[in-house]
């Protein structure tokens, strides 16, 4: 590297108007189509040479307005626009805007319905995390992982699609509880393909975490103090891998994340490393906590029976007049959320995901913004970054957990 | 049943202490949150004092909230949260867009980014910030389109040219004319007053 170094020097001192001394910092445009951006990024990077000197990201391309959607349709309507921010992890995003309507509406949710949505957010944290450490893996070069996780993304997504019909975009945690109840047979399975990922998730630890290149390409790459990730807005892995022991699940518990046995994960460095095992190590106290659901996993009603909120059955429709009207107010009018405001936020797989909602009285969210996750951890690229070689870049990336759907909303 | 909601409620000394040490300011609670509605010209001290004094270590979020009947139509909402003390608070203020807001890019790096948002989506001015460029919209983009006024389907639209060979920007044709549904009942929701009922 030195000796190339020299030699362009050399050669650019032969070169007729040219003086060595005055080279200047070159831009480099990476993105917006790049594989290693993990979507629509892109980052205006200022190199000397290899070493990265400022790295401003633009971000926007995969802007939606869902904000201002959301503004335009009733309570119901704008659910599913959830589903589409981060949609590696489309049921948490549900969850906190659920839960901020609940809030504001004074709204109960029945035992069985919140135990269905503390075993579906943590299958969704290990469907976030699967694809987040995968791909972290195969920007650095390790391939294997993201072909032997992948096989277990899929089970799961079979589990979205038993219980809500879509593989993605569930749209299944409702104000007042869930769509629909559990099919018969789900629970088992579930028992079941979590013993297996245990076994599995094993082997592919032991792909990576040790391997030589994977080490070098991330111990000490991307390293953030304490302070300075309090500073920047972390949260989630990212604030635990700087050895700051704060979940939400834990500190501020919804739903009953507080009848659940589980370990709030930390690292020690804060480097790209602690926050690749942060993820690993979070899969297993998942699995924890959704054998605990679905050993618990009570009897019961899965939404509120407050007709105002939550639609009757179908069955109900064909013989009551009265079910009927609710049915079709519900899905004309929509429920009313009294005047008002509220900020939720949950333990998104990413981070804290909040929705601060600001109500008018009536049949539709005045305001509705969304507290991205990732949006406070990509504006710290430039600080992570800095000093870094080109080829930390994606690492860096990588281990931040960055989806465009959620940072540019 | 206890609400299911993430449990925040701070208790009553901690939202006396802030009421003291913030006398200029209205401190209000909803659903369990607190709400500190400020002066525009206290941000920063208020803003520092929270973090210096009352451990609001992280700014979580700025939102902005459009009111266009309002005098000072924009209302920024700055949310802190406090890890070792495990609270949340809401500071309010409001301003129109021309009165500029202290920016916090000082006390807090990440408050880059959500003010440029704000700035991008609203226009509120922010002073003091190191890099108020739009963040969101795209390049060259006129207007802020979070306000109430700004029309859902936009002003433009883009589509690729074969003849230029590049993209151009267009002013936005709807095939089927914009429909906004009303729903809301004419017996709750609204409030007509029928000419003589005011004599009532």
């Amino acid at each position: 590297m030195v000796d190339a170094n020299a030699e362009l020097t050399a050669a650019l001192a032969e070169t007729p108007g040219v003086d060595p001394s005055k080279i200047d910092n070159y831009m480099i445009n990476f993105g917006p189509q790049h594989p290693a951006a993990h979507g629509v990024l892109r980052l205006v990077m200022e190199l000397d040479g290899e070493v990265i000197e400022r790295c401003d990201p633009h971000v926007g391309l995969l802007h939606r307005g869902t904000e201002k959607l959301c503004e335009y349709k009733t309570y119901l309507q704008a659910l599913p626009y959830t589903d589409r921010l981060d949609y590696v992890s489309p049921m948490c995003m549900e969850h906190s805007y659920v839960l901020a309507i609940e809030k504001l509406a004074g709204i109960e949710v029945p035992l069985r319905a919140q135990y269905i949505r503390v075993m579906y957010a943590e299958i969704t944290r290990i469907l976030n995390h699967i694809m987040n450490v995968c791909s972290h893996a195969n920007d650095v070069g390790a391939m294997t992982p993201l072909l032997w996780l992948f096989e277990e993304r899929e089970h799961l997504m079979g589990f979205y699609e038993r219980v809500s019909g879509a593989r993605m975009h569930a749209a299944y945690f409702r104000p007042g509880g869930v769509h629909q109840d559990l099919p018969d047979g789900l629970l088992e399975d579930i028992a079941a393909w979590c013993d297996g990922y245990t076994k599995v998730l094993g082997e592919t630890q032991s792909l990576v975490a040790d391997n030589r290149i994977f080490k070098q390409r991330n111990v000490d790459v991307g390293t953030i103090s304490k302070a300075d990730a309090v500073a920047w807005g972390f949260s989630g892995p990212n604030l635990r891998a700087c050895e700051v022991e704060w979940d939400l699940r834990r500190a501020q518990p919804y739903e009953v994340y507080d009848r659940m046995e589980f370990d709030v994960v930390v690292g020690h460095h804060g480097d790209s490393y602690d926050r690749f095992m942060v993820r690993m190590e979070e899969m297993r106290q998942s699995l924890r906590i959704i054998r605990q659901c679905v050993k618990e996993m009570p009897k019961g009603r899965v939404a509120t029976i407050d007709r105002k909120v939550a639609p009757p059955s179908r069955t109900e429709m064909k013989k009551s007049m009265e079910a009927l009207i609710h049915h079709f107010k519900l899905y004309t009018e929509g429920f009313h959320v009294p005047a008002g405001e509220a900020y939720v936020a949950t333990e998104s797989p990413k981070g804290e995901f909040g929705v601060y909602l600001v109500s008018d009285g009536t049949n539709k969210p005045y305001r509705c913004h969304f507290r991205a996750t990732g949006f406070s951890h990509l504006q710290a690229m430039d600080f992570l970054c800095k000093g870094h070689m080109l080829a930390d870049a994606p690492a860096i990336l990588g281990s931040l957990d960055i989806v465009f759907g959620e940072v540019d909303r | 049943m206890s609400a299911h909601w993430p449990h925040d409620k701070p208790d009553a000394g901690f939202a006396d202490a802030v009421r003291a040490a913030f006398p200029d300011a209205a401190l209000t609670e909803h659903v369990g949150e607190l709400t500190l509605h400020i002066a525009r010209d206290a941000l920063l001290d208020v803003a520092r004092r929270l973090r210096d004094d009352f451990a609001f270590e992280q700014l979580i979020d700025v939102a902005g909230v459009d009111f266009p009947e309002r005098p000072e139509r924009f209302e920024v909402a700055y949310l802190f949260l406090s890890l070792t003390r495990n609270l949340r608070i809401r500071v309010k203020l409001s301003t129109d867009d021309t009165a500029p807001v202290a920016s916090l890019t000082g006390l807090w790096p990440c408050a880059n980014w959500w003010e440029r948002e704000v700035w991008d989506l609203y226009g509120v001015l922010f002073t003091g910030h190191p890099d108020l460029r739009r963040i969101l919209t795209d390049y060259g983009f006129t207007g802020h389109p979070f306000r109430k006024d700004f029309p859902l389907t936009g002003h433009v639209e883009l589509r690729y040219s074969e003849t230029e060979k590049r993209v151009v920007y267009e002013p936005v044709k709807l095939a089927q004319d914009f429909r906004s549904f009303d729903f809301l009942s004419p017996w709750e929701g609204t409030d007509y007053v029928l000419p003589g009922d005011e004599k009532a």
